[in-house]
């Protein structure tokens, strides 16, 4: 009968080892900070909606005619697909262009404080996409999306 | 290797409209990347945040992924901007290197 207890004492010796093992090897060490406001949840977000939601605590977003997307309509080298973005609406405070089937769709997101409502740049696409425009304008989401086809080769076909 | 990174800024003023692009080379590491020598993963390494000012003033200020192609050209507008008017633009990236250049508006 003396057996049991001593098993069970050494099963807990041995589970408490572990957990001290996991603590010293570094595990529970706070991660690095990264850099001041830059929102790391919404560009680590796998989901379009999860991303405009970190960004803007919402993710219901009316279309609108007023956002124009210009790029083109297929991507020859989807490594520098160029793409142009304005919004013709009052009070804009935020744009974002989300790639949807990227594995982190958030692209770039963008503040004004006097600029224009505006951005321009070139994106890598991992894949034929809707490519879409989020402005933030009186305090309301509104907006604009594009399916970009990417041809896999060059070939253009 | 960090100071091979070069900043340029082009400004071009059409109808009271100033169109602002910046330049910048770097790699914009997306960190899935595979190295086929070693067959480990590059870390990611590419520019998170990029402000404009005009005059002292900030205009606009952008936040980046890893999706932005190398060698980033970023492009903003301005209205009303005269010629002579200074435009300053700072980046910095997840490894804490960082630039900045200025121009004038010709």
């Amino acid at each position: 009968m003396t057996h049991t207890p001593r098993r069970t004492f050494l099963k807990g010796t041995l589970a408490g080892g572990a957990l001290v093992l996991a603590a010293s090897s570094g595990l529970l060490v706070p991660r690095r900070v990264e850099a001041a406001e830059w929102p790391k949840e919404a560009f680590s977000a796998k989901k379009i909606e999860d991303a405009i939601q970190a960004l803007y605590g919402t993710s219901a977003h009316t279309p609108s005619g007023s956002i124009k997307l210009k790029a083109p309509a297929q991507a020859e080298n989807s490594a520098q697909v160029q793409i142009q973005a304005t919004a013709d609406l009052p009070n804009v405070e935020s744009m974002a262009i989300l790639v949807e089937k990227n594995p982190s769709p958030l692209l770039a997101q963008a503040s004004f404080s006097g600029a224009e409502p505006y951005l321009s740049a070139r994106m890598k696409m991992a894949q034929t996409s809707d490519v879409y425009v989020i402005v933030k304008s009186g305090g309301k989401l509104y907006s604009a999306k594009q399916n970009i086809k990417v041809t896999v080769g060059g070939c253009g076909g | 290797m960090a100071n091979e990174r070069t900043t340029k800024i082009r400004t071009k003023t059409q109808d009271g409209v100033t169109d602002i692009l910046v330049l910048v080379s770097h790699p914009m590491e997306t960190g899935q990347r595979v190295d086929p020598k070693t067959k480990e993963k590059i870390p990611p390494h590419f520019i998170q945040k990029m402000t404009f000012a005009l005059n002292g003033k900030e205009v606009a200020s952008a936040n980046m992924g890893t999706a932005v192609s190398k060698d980033p050209l970023i492009g903003i507008k301005v209205k009303g901007a005269k010629a002579g008017d200074k435009v300053k633009v700072n980046w910095s990236d997840n490894k804490g290197e960082s630039g900045s250049e200025e121009a004038v508006i010709g």
